[in-house]
């Protein structure tokens, strides 16, 4: 058997676990070691990576989801860390009546990505006292994801976070979404406000901070508009979510 | 620029950052899994930054699969040539093993025939790796629990490697113990089979006993029949940088320092039997 036809045995024995498989590769109790070695790594894995499910699903019905996902995904990354990201939609196949359990993985999912994203410098207020309003553009950090939810998957991934009792699944607003980033080093997120989510993509697609303006006039009025915008700006800035204005 | 490895070091783990951050760890290298500092930052860079400031950094990858047929992912290279630009470590090792295919990845150490097709593969991937990363590398025996039919030893596989190649090994004293009693050979006849000229680092590490093999998997302490084979290794390799690898069921950072401790002492009784010989 050549090295190449010998490696495809042994993933073949791995991802399936047929006995056919194993005795291509001798059939000796070493085939089964690395068979749990592969399992248990990938499961592993996954608990590692989605913690709060973890919680909310009970360990039972979270190994019984991960060695599906296991069967339906073989793993392609080089890095453990990436086998998840496919995790959420999979476990919103398997809980279709429950909407939250899918939200809690993207939460846990994108949390994760939060914490090794991008480094960037929080831009300090005084250096908004040199913006030229009329041209300038808001920059959030690097790190910032908007994730639209449709439950209280939030309150409950935090209840499940510090140990309390969570709440019980209900539907959120329409248009309801998180704000997800890093102060510092720590990942954090929130409930976006009215019209936040709207600013932050004009902004995103590099429209100045005056178009925005005008375009949040067109349904807010011109004076609400300005507050409104200035009024998330402050925000922001305390909240170390902007990288520059300019 | 890259700090020297020497000494005694630990694998640096979560529970310990900050002592290693701090600086106060008692150790004279430390060791990371490349891949989970293989990330665009965040906190785990930031860490290993800081901790790199005050220890001499061994990076130690899981996932080169220098043992793949159909060869190395130019996309992990480049990104481990990124770490490596970064913190300039003075170690920079993989394992002996195969774990990817055709862009399935197993996440496991898995074993290669000791046959002269593997060699090649083997020491072709060796080659590219090493020009990718600007620097000679260093590769661990691994333990396993297969064997198959091949022409050589692995510790002649080994030699060989190295002398095509030029890169070092890095010899992981429990691995040699797991194999030799899962397949039955000497460690004896493996340690004298090995260039101990191209020993550049040790591992030791525990196992535990499965229901028909050993299984290596880091979670116990150093126990006594590899603490002998180190003593072994020691009288032939000379003065190596040595570290303890535990990756799971993690003591506090004492305990470990005191299992180096038996490795210094070890280390110093071989060297004092050297000078006598």
């Amino acid at each position: 058997m050549t090295l190449l036809a010998m490696q495809r045995s042994f993933r073949d024995w791995l991802v399936t676990g047929e006995d056919a498989a194993a005795e291509a590769l001798g059939g000796s109790h070493g085939t089964a070691v690395y068979q749990n070695n592969y399992r248990t790594a990938l499961v592993s894995s996954l608990a590692e990576t989605f913690r709060r499910l973890a919680l909310w699903l009970g360990e039972a019905a979270f190994e019984t989801a991960a060695a599906r996902y296991i069967d339906a995904r073989p793993p392609s990354s080089w890095t453990l860390d990436a086998y998840g990201e496919h995790f959420s939609a999979f476990v919103d196949g398997l809980y279709a009546d429950d909407p939250e359990v899918a939200e809690l993985a993207s939460i846990d999912w994108t949390i994760g990505q939060v914490f090794v994203g991008p480094d960037a410098e929080a831009l300090r207020p005084e250096a908004l006292a040199v913006a030229d309003w009329e041209t300038a553009v808001i920059r959030a950090v690097p790190s910032l994801l908007v994730m639209p939810i449709g439950t209280n998957a939030d309150a409950i991934w935090r209840a499940l976070a510090t140990g309390e009792t969570p709440p019980f699944p209900e539907p959120a607003k329409q248009g309801t979404a998180l704000l997800i980033w890093r102060q510092g080093l720590e990942p954090v997120f929130r409930r976006a406000e009215a019209h936040e989510c709207d600013v932050l993509n004009w902004s995103a697609a590099g429209e100045g901070f005056a178009a925005v303006c005008e375009r949040l006039a067109a349904s807010l009025g011109d004076e609400a508009a300005v507050t409104t915008a200035g009024t998330l700006l402050g925000r922001w800035l305390s909240e170390e979510m902007i990288a520059a204005v300019g | 620029m890259a700090q020297h490895l020497s000494g005694f070091g630990l694998g640096m783990r979560r529970p310990h950052y900050r002592s290693y951050i701090d600086g106060t760890a008692p150790v004279d290298f430390i060791e990371v899994i490349s891949e989970n500092f293989m990330i665009p930052g965040g906190k785990p860079l930031d860490t290993l930054l800081k901790a790199r400031e005050n220890y001499p950094l061994a990076l130690h990858g899981v996932s080169l699969s220098i043992g793949s047929a159909d060869g190395l992912r130019e996309d992990y290279l480049k990104e481990l040539r990124h770490l490596v630009d970064i913190m300039e470590p003075a170690v920079v090792s993989d394992h002996l093993c195969w774990t990817r295919i055709d862009g399935f990845n197993s996440h496991d150490l898995l074993p290669l025939p000791y046959t002269e097709e593997a060699l090649g593969v083997v020491c072709d991937n060796i080659g590219r790796a090493q020009a990718a990363l600007g620097q000679r590398m260093l590769f661990e025996n691994p333990s396993s629990y297969i064997l198959f039919p091949g022409a050589m030893t692995e510790w002649e596989f080994l030699g060989e490697m190295t002398r095509r190649t030029g890169c070092g090994l890095l010899l992981d004293v429990n691995n040699i113990h797991v194999s030799a009693v899962n397949h039955g050979f000497a460690a004896a006849d493996y340690l004298a089979g090995i260039p101990m000229d191209a020993v550049g680092q040790i591992h030791l590490a525990g196992h535990v006993q499965g229901e028909h093999l050993l299984i290596d998997t880091h979670d116990q302490p150093v126990p006594p029949e590899v603490w002998a084979l180190y003593r072994a290794a020691m009288a032939l390799a000379g003065p190596v940088p040595t570290m303890i690898e535990r990756d799971d069921n993690i003591p506090e950072l004492e305990e470990l320092c005191e299992e180096l401790d038996v490795a210094r002492g070890i280390s110093a009784e071989a060297a004092g039997e050297r000078i006598a010989a």
